[in-house]
C-alpha cells in the first residue's frame, strides 16, 4: 500500500500496479472501512482498478490526520475476500444488427461469430471501476482470444445499451455517447437511470454475467434497434 | 402550481451559455457523477452573500454574457464575477451590489469585457428540484438544472418573491487578469517527472488553448514528459493536471470525468482554478509549486477573508 498526495483535499491510495480481483477486493474493502473511519470529514471516494482516491473536507481536517487514519484503519487489512459483491446477470442480444463490430471482431480473432458470443458469455466479470460517464462500468477481464484494440477513429455516436470490448475490458454503454470500443451486441437493461433506485444495477466489486437473448426477447425487454 | 413557484425571470435571451449552479454535487463519484458547481466559487459566494442567501443557494453562471430577462415577480438580485454592462430598463446599474427589480422590468447583461463567467443571484434562490442533492447543471451528463440542459429562450426561472429592504455592496470587487499564476501541490505521478521535466513545467509560460470549457483547460507551451506513458485509470480530483503524450498539460475543472488514465504531476489549488476559469483562450498561465501545508493555510485564510469581509449595507435610493 502506498499513499500519495493528489490535491489540496485529496489523497490517493495505491494497492498494486495492475488490475486483479484480489487488488480490486482490497480497494473495495478499504473503501468501506474508510467511509466509516473518516465519516465526519469525508467528501467522497473514487474506487478504481488498483487505487482509491479519498477526498476530505480541508476545513475540518488536514492531510496528516487523514493519512494517519488511513494507515491505522488499513494496517490490519492487507488481504480481502475476493467475492464481495452481488452477481448480476445482464441479457444481451448479440447480432450484426445490434453489434456493428461483431463480425469484424470475429474475423480479427480468427473465430466464428458464435464462438465470440460463446466466449464473451463464459467469463464472469468483475466491476473494476465506474467512471468516464455516469453509470459506465469497466468490466474485466475479457478472455484473451476476443480482446480487441479500440477503433482507430472513435464513433461519434455509440447507442445506449451497446455491449462492447476494448482491450481486455468490456462494458455496457449507459447512454448514447462517442466511443471507440468494439460493439458486439446490445443490452436492454438500463445501466444508469436517474429515476430508478438504485440508479445503477451494479457497484464496484459486483460480478456481471452476460446471457444471450433472442431478438424477440430483446424487444420484449424494451430493447430498441 | 401557484404563482410563487411558477413565476420568476422569463428568459428573453439566454446568452451563449447560462447554467443553473449551486456549490456542486458531492458524494456521487462512485456512480460516475462529477461535481459540477460554479467555476469561480468566490464570485458565486459573493453573489449569494450580497443577496443575503446561504452559500449553497442556486445562481446563474453566465459565460460570455448576453443574458436578457423579464422580471415577473418583485425581487432583489445581484450580478458578480466577470465585468459586463448591466442595465435595468436600459439604465446602467452596478455589479457587486444587490438591486431591487419589479414586475415588468427588463434586466440585461451585455458581453464580458474582463473575465469569462458572471454570476446572478436572486434573493432566496431559484425553485428547482435537486438531483442527488444538487441543482448544479452538468450538460455532458444531462443532470441538474432544467432537464440537465442549459438555459433556453422562453424558459421561466422560478423564484419566490422577496421583500428584502436591505441592499448590500462589496467595496473592493476583484479584477480579472489575463495572466495568472497557479499554485500547484505536487502529487499523483509527480515522481515520474524528473527534476529537469519539473523545471520545464514550473518555469514555462503556457497559454490557454481554444479547448477550454467546464471539463478542463488545455494549455499550450513547453512540453513536459513523464517517464511513463499511461497509468491504470484512477480517480481524478478537482484541479488535477494531466499530461498526455503530447506533453501539453490539461487542468481539470468542475465537470471533469471522475476517473482517467493519463499521468498527473499534481493539482492546482482550488481558489486558483477560479482565476484560470476567468481566463479565455490566449491568456498566459504559469505554475508555482507550494506545499500541502501552505495549501491548507491559504484555504483557511481565503475562507476567513470571505467570512470576515463584511458586505456594506446601503440605503435604497437606487432602484
Amino acid at each position: 500500500m502506498k499513499i500519495e498526495l493528489a490535491g489540496e483535499n485529496s489523497l490517493i491510495i495505491y494497492f498494486g500496479d495492475s488490475a486483479s480481483p484480489e487488488v480490486s477486493a482490497q480497494v473495495q474493502q478499504a473503501s468501506m472501512l474508510l467511509q466509516d473511519a473518516l465519516a465526519d470529514v469525508l467528501i467522497d471516494v473514487v474506487p478504481s482498478y488498483a487505487s482509491l482516491l479519498v477526498i476530505y473536507d480541508a476545513f475540518l481536517t488536514d492531510n496528516f490526520h487523514v493519512q494517519a487514519t488511513i494507515k491505522r484503519t488499513l494496517s490490519n487489512n492487507s488481504t480481502a475476500d475476493v467475492t464481495t459483491g452481488k452477481v448480476v446477470t445482464l441479457p444481451v442480444y448479440y447480432s450484426s444488427e445490434s453489434g456493428a463490430d461483431l463480425e469484424r471482431l470475429a474475423e480479427l480473432a480468427n473465430l466464428s461469430v458464435d464462438e465470440v458470443i460463446e466466449i464473451h458469455q463464459k467469463t464472469e466479470y468483475r466491476v473494476y471501476a465506474i467512471g468516464f460517464a455516469p453509470g459506465f462500468a469497466y468490466l474485466g477481464e475479457v478472455d484473451a482470444r476476443i480482446a480487441a484494440p479500440r477503433l482507430t477513429t472513435p464513433r461519434l455516436k455509440v447507442p445506449r445499451g451497446a455491449v462492447a470490448i476494448a482491450d481486455k475490458q468490456t462494458a455496457v454503454y449507459p447512454a448514447e455517447s462517442p466511443g471507440g470500443w468494439n460493439i458486439i451486441g446490445s443490452c436492454p437493461v438500463r445501466m444508469f437511470d436517474l429515476m430508478a433506485t438504485p440508479t445503477m444495477p451494479v457497484v464496484v466489486g459486483d460480478t456481471v454475467k452476460f446471457k444471450a437473448i433472442t431478438r424477440d426477447e430483446f424487444i420484449a425487454l424494451g430493447g430498441k434497434l | 402550481m401557484n404563482e410563487s413557484t411558477s413565476l420568476g425571470f422569463r428568459v428573453i435571451n439566454p446568452g451563449m451559455l447560462t447554467l443553473i449552479q449551486d456549490l456542486g454535487r458531492f458524494g456521487c463519484h462512485s456512480i460516475g457523477l462529477t461535481i459540477g458547481g460554479p467555476l469561480d466559487s468566490s464570485a458565486f459566494k459573493w453573489a449569494n452573500k450580497l443577496c443575503a442567501n446561504a452559500d449553497n443557494t442556486s445562481c446563474l453562471e453566465i459565460t460570455f454574457g448576453g443574458l436578457e430577462l423579464e422580471v415577473q415577480l418583485d425581487t432583489t438580485f445581484c450580478v458578480t464575477g466577470a465585468k459586463l454592462p448591466l442595465t435595468i430598463n436600459g439604465q446602467t446599474k452596478p455589479q457587486w451590489q444587490s438591486l431591487s427589480v419589479y414586475k415588468g422590468d427588463i434586466v440585461k447583461l451585455g458581453f464580458v469585457s474582463e473575465g469569462m463567467h458572471a454570476y446572478l443571484a436572486v434573493a432566496g434562490g431559484f425553485n428547482i428540484k435537486p438531483t442527488f442533492n444538487s441543482v448544479s447543471t452538468v450538460v455532458r451528463e444531462g443532470v441538474g438544472g432544467f432537464d440537465g440542459g442549459k438555459i433556453l429562450q422562453g424558459q421561466v426561472l422560478p423564484y419566490t418573491t422577496s421583500n428584502t429592504a436591505h441592499h448590500n455592496k462589496l467595496n473592493k470587487p476583484p479584477t480579472y487578469d489575463t495572466a495568472v499564476s497557479l499554485r500547484v501541490i505536487l502529487g499523483y505521478q509527480h515522481e515520474a517527472f524528473s527534476q529537469v521535466q519539473k523545471g520545464i513545467f514550473f518555469s514555462g509560460k503556457y497559454s490557454v488553448s481554444q479547448s477550454c470549457d467546464r471539463m478542463g483547460y488545455r494549455l499550450n507551451g513547453p512540453k513536459t514528459k513523464p517517464s511513463i506513458d499511461g497509468i491504470l485509470s484512477e480517480g481524478i480530483c478537482l484541479g488535477a493536471i494531466q499530461v498526455p503524450a503530447d506533453g501539453q498539460p490539461i487542468v481539470l475543472m468542475n465537470d471533469r470525468q471522475t476517473i482517467g488514465g493519463y499521468p498527473k504531476i499534481g493539482s492546482v489549488l482550488s481558489i486558483d482554478l477560479a482565476k484560470l476559469a476567468q481566463c479565455g483562450p490566449g491568456a498566459t498561465v504559469t505554475f508555482e509549486e507550494i506545499s500541502i501545508e501552505q495549501a491548507h493555510n491559504i484555504l483557511h485564510i481565503e475562507m476567513a477573508l470571505i467570512e470576515l469581509n463584511p458586505v456594506e449595507p446601503i440605503e435604497l435610493l437606487l432602484n
